[in-house]
C-alpha cells in the first residue's frame, strides 16, 4: 500500500468518519450457558447507553452454549463501539455481523385477530401473506407468521383492519448463509 | 482455597473476616500456606491495598471481605482498579447457596453488583471448583487489558470437603491480536517521517512493562515524550525529551505538543476527556497512530488514522525493529524547540513563603526521595501537585487513581505499595480530605508494622473542588470547606505510631528526613496556604493549549 502520507491517511479516515446516521443492527453472539450470562450483555447494553429493540436467546446444538440474537439501531460509532466492548465479557464466545444481504433473518410472530365479521376475509390476507390460523372461535382466531420483519410489519398492518386483540413477535433471530 | 492462592503465586493479602468467610480464616489458621494476611480496618482499604500492591509488583493484588456490606465496602476499590485497569481478585464471602436468593442476614447479589466493575465475576458454588476458578479469576485479572476479577464465595463452599475437583481448564482465553507488519511498517515510516512526532504514553506502557522499549524509541528517534497520568513514571521526567505530564493540570510544552505535532504516537492511553479538552481542537494537526491492547478503546474518544492493535511491548519492539531499516528525518528543529519550551515551564518552585506553598512541599520531596522509592497520591489539588511537579524516574514509582479519582486510595494503597516492594520507602502525598477517609489504616500500619510515610497537603477544604467554585462558580463556596480538620499529628500519636505538624517550609525537608529515618510510619501534617490553587490549568470543555495559570511560557506558537 502506497498510501503512507498524511493527507491520504486522512482522506481514508474521514470516509470512515462515522455518518451520525443510525441504521438498524443485528449482532449474534455464542455465550457460555452460565448463570446471569443474560443479564450480564443486556447489563452491557443499557450502561453503555445502546438500546436493545429485540433480543433472542435459546439453546444450540453445541452443549452449554446459547446463541443470542439482538437487534438495535445505532450509527456507525455506537455500533462498532458495541461490538468491541461485547467481545470483551468473558463469556461471549463468539460474535457475528448479522448483515443483512449476508444472512437469513427472521421473525415469529403470533397475533390474536377480530374474526367476527368474516373468517373467509381473514383466511384470504392469511393467505397471501403465508401466514397459518393456528387456532379459532366464534370471536377470534389465533394466527402465526414466520418471515422477514419488515414483512410483518405490513401483515400486521393489514391485520390492523380486522382489528387486533393482541399481538407477540419473538423479535429477530438470524443465521448466516455461508 | 489458600493453597489455590499460592498456586497463583500469591504472597499477600489484604482484608477484614466475617460471619461468611469464618471458614476461609479457619483454613488459614491451620494453614496458612505461606501467605500473609493483612487485616485491615475497612474494606476499602483491603482493594485499595490490593490495588496499590498490584500496581508497585506488576502482579495481581488479593483482598478479601465477609458478605454482604463487607463485600459491598470492597466496591469503590475494585472500580478504581478497574478503571485503571489494575490486576486485583476480590474474594467476597457470600451466604450459603441454600440461603442465596432469601434476603438471608448479609447477603447482597455481589455478582449483580460487581458485575459492570470487573473484567468478569464468578460465583463458586462448589467446592470442587474452587482451585479451577481460583487459577482462571487470576489468568483472567493479569492477561490482555489487566482488571479486576470479584470470586463469590458462599459459605458452604468453602466449608465443603473436595470431593472430586473440577479439573483445571487449559486456558483457551481470547488471544491477544497483534497489528500486521503492514500496519507496523506504516507506523514506523510515519513516525520516522514526521516533522514533529511526538510519544504520548499511557498507564498501558506501565501495564506491559514496555517503559524500556519505549525510552528507547524515543531516544533514538529524538521523539519528545508526554505522559498521562496513568503513564507518568514509565519515561524518566528528567530527560530533556521529557515535556511531562499532558491535560488539564498538565504541562504547556506537553499540551502545545499534542496540538501543533503532525504525528502522535500514543501508546495505551485512552483518550479521557481530563487529556482531550475540546475534542475539535484536540490532535487538529496530526496523524494519530493509537496502539492499544484492547480494541475497544481504538477510535472510542478520538478517531485514530492508523490503529495497532496489541500489547504495548510487542508492538513497541516491533515498531523499533522495522524502524531500524528506515531511514529517519534528520532536523532536529522540532524536538530542540520542544526541549526548550520544556526547560521553561520548569518554574521555580523553592518557594520561600509562610503559609506554606504547597508547590514547596514537592520540591522537598523531590530532593528527600530516591528513584525507587515509591510515590502514591489520593485525589484532589495534592495529586495534580504531585503529577504536575514530581519528578519521576522509574515506572510503578508513582501510583494514583486515575480515572476513577477516587479520594481515600493513596493511604491504603501505599500500605500495597510498601508489602509489595518492602526495600522501597513508600510516600503517601495526600489532602486532609482525601486521607481522612482512610485514616482507620493507621491501625493497620501499627498492627502489622508497615511503615509508609502520608505526607498531608492540610488545607481545611477540599481543595480542588474549592479551586472550581473559585474559578467557575464566583467562590460561593458551599459545602467544601472542611473546617476544623483533626490534628493529624497527634492523631497519628493516637493509633501509637508517629506525627510530626510543619507549619514553617524551613520544617518541611527535616521533617521529611527524620519521617524517613523512623522505622515505623510517621504522618506529616503540613499546613499549607488554604486558598493556594493547582495551576496551570484549562477549564473544562476548552481546547488544552487554552492554559492559564504560572509557568505558561509564551512567544512558542502563533497566537501564543
Amino acid at each position: 500500500m502506497k498510501c503512507l502520507e498524511t493527507a491520504c491517511l486522512k482522506d481514508i479516515s474521514t470516509a470512515i468518519r462515522m455518518s451520525e446516521e443510525k441504521r438498524k443492527h443485528i449482532v449474534g453472539m455464542l455465550v457460555k450457558d452460565e448463570p446471569g450470562v443474560l443479564a450480564k450483555i443486556s447489563g452491557l447494553f443499557t450502561r453503555r447507553g445502546f438500546n436493545i429493540d429485540t433480543i433472542v436467546v435459546g439453546k444450540t446444538n453445541l452443549k452449554g452454549i446459547s446463541h443470542i440474537v439482538i437487534s438495535l439501531q445505532g450509527d456507525e460509532r455506537t455500533i462498532e463501539q458495541l461490538d468491541k466492548q461485547v467481545a470483551k465479557l468473558e463469556d461471549v464466545v463468539k460474535l457475528a455481523d448479522f448483515k443483512e444481504e449476508e444472512s437469513i433473518v427472521r421473525e415469529h410472530c403470533l397475533l390474536k385477530i377480530n374474526s367476527a365479521e368474516s373468517i373467509q376475509k381473514l383466511e384470504k390476507a392469511c393467505k397471501k401473506h403465508n401466514a397459518s390460523i393456528l387456532h379459532t372461535n366464534h370471536k377470534f382466531a389465533i394466527v402465526e407468521l414466520v418471515e422477514e420483519p419488515e414483512k410483518i410489519d405490513a401483515f400486521v398492518q393489514e391485520m390492523a383492519a380486522f382489528g387486533i386483540k393482541e399481538l407477540s413477535r419473538s423479535g429477530i433471530n438470524a443465521l448466516k448463509k455461508e | 482455597m489458600w493453597k489455590a492462592l499460592q498456586e497463583q503465586g500469591v504472597k499477600h493479602s489484604f482484608g477484614l473476616t466475617g460471619g461468611s468467610v469464618i471458614p476461609l480464616f479457619d483454613e488459614y489458621f491451620k494453614d496458612n500456606c505461606g501467605i500473609r494476611h493483612i487485616p485491615v480496618r475497612h474494606e476499602q482499604g483491603a482493594a485499595h491495598a490490593a490495588d496499590g500492591y498490584a500496581r508497585a509488583s506488576g502482579k495481581p493484588g488479593v483482598c478479601i471481605a465477609t458478605s454482604g456490606p463487607g463485600a459491598t465496602n470492597l466496591v469503590t476499590g475494585i472500580m478504581t482498579a478497574f478503571m485503571d485497569s489494575s490486576p486485583i481478585v476480590a474474594l467476597g464471602g457470600q451466604v450459603p447457596t441454600s440461603l442465596i436468593g432469601n434476603d438471608a442476614f448479609q447477603e447482597s447479589d455481589m455478582i449483580g453488583i460487581t458485575f459492570p466493575i470487573t473484567k468478569h465475576n464468578y460465583q463458586v458454588r462448589s467446592p470442587n471448583r474452587v482451585r479451577a476458578i481460583v487459577q482462571k479469576a487470576f489468568n483472567l485479572a493479569s492477561s490482555g487489558r489487566p482488571g479486576p476479577v470479584y470470586i463469590d464465595l458462599p459459605k458452604d463452599a468453602l466449608a465443603g470437603k473436595v470431593e472430586k475437583e473440577e479439573s483445571l481448564e487449559s486456558m483457551n482465553g481470547k488471544k491477544n491480536q497483534t497489528a500486521g507488519f503492514e500496519e507496523l511498517k506504516k507506523a514506523a515510516e510515519l513516525l520516522l517521517n514526521a516533522e514533529r512526532p511526538v510519544l504520548l504514553i499511557g498507564g498501558g506502557v506501565i501495564l506491559a512493562n514496555a517503559s524500556k522499549e519505549a525510552e528507547e524509541l524515543a531516544l533514538k528517534y529524538n521523539i519528545p515524550v508526554t505522559t498521562t497520568l496513568m503513564g507518568k513514571s514509565a519515561f524518566p521526567e528528567t530527560h530533556p525529551l521529557s515535556l511531562g505530564m499532558l491535560g488539564m493540570h498538565g504541562r504547556k510544552a506537553a499540551n502545545y505538543a499534542m496540538v501543533n505535532s503532525d504525528v502522535v504516537f500514543a501508546v495505551g492511553c485512552r483518550f479521557n476527556d481530563r487529556i482531550t479538552g475540546k475534542l475539535q481542537t484536540f490532535l487538529q494537526n496530526a496523524t494519530l497512530i493509537h496502539t492499544d491492547v484492547d480494541a475497544a478503546e481504538i477510535n472510542k474518544n478520538v478517531k485514530s488514522q492508523l490503529s495497532l492493535r496489541g500489547d504495548a511491548k510487542q508492538v513497541l519492539k516491533e515498531v523499533l525493529k522495522i524502524a531500524e531499516k528506515i531511514t529517519a528525518r534528520k532536523s532536529n528543529e522540532w524536538s530542540e524547540k520542544m526541549k526548550k519550551l520544556a526547560k521553561e515551564c520548569e518554574c521555580n518552585i523553592n518557594l520561600s513563603s509562610n503559609p506554606i506553598d504547597p508547590r514547596k512541599v514537592i520540591f522537598e520531596i523531590n530532593k528527600a526521595i530516591k528513584e525507587e522509592d515509591i510515590v502514591t497520591t489520593g485525589v484532589g489539588q495534592h495529586q495534580m501537585f504531585a503529577a504536575h511537579f514530581l519528578k519521576r524516574t522509574k515506572p510503578r514509582t508513582f501510583i494514583s487513581s486515575g480515572g476513577a479519582g477516587t479520594m481515600g486510595f493513596g493511604f491504603p494503597a501505599a500500605i500495597g505499595a510498601k508489602l509489595a516492594k518492602p526495600e522501597s520507602e513508600v510516600l503517601n502525598i495526600d489532602g486532609d480530605g482525601s486521607f481522612g477517609m482512610v485514616v482507620q489504616e493507621l491501625g493497620t500500619c501499627k498492627a502489622e508494622s508497615i511503615k509508609v510515610t502520608p505526607v498531608i497537603f492540610n488545607n481545611s477544604y477540599l481543595g480542588m473542588v474549592r479551586q472550581w467554585i473559585e474559578l467557575f462558580y464566583e467562590k460561593r463556596y458551599s459545602a467544601v470547606c472542611l473546617g476544623a480538620s483533626p490534628d493529624f499529628a497527634k492523631l497519628a500519636e493516637a493509633y501509637c505510631v508517629k506525627g510530626i505538624t510543619v507549619e514553617r517550609h524551613s520544617e518541611i525537608q527535616p521533617a521529611l528526613q527524620q519521617a524517613l529515618k523512623n522505622d515505623e510510619t510517621t504522618v506529616l501534617n503540613v499546613l499549607i496556604a488554604q486558598e493556594s490553587n493547582i495551576v496551570p490549568m484549562f477549564a473544562a470543555g476548552t481546547s488544552i493549549n487554552e492554559m492559564f495559570g504560572d509557568c505558561v511560557p509564551k512567544g512558542y506558537f502563533n497566537g501564543d
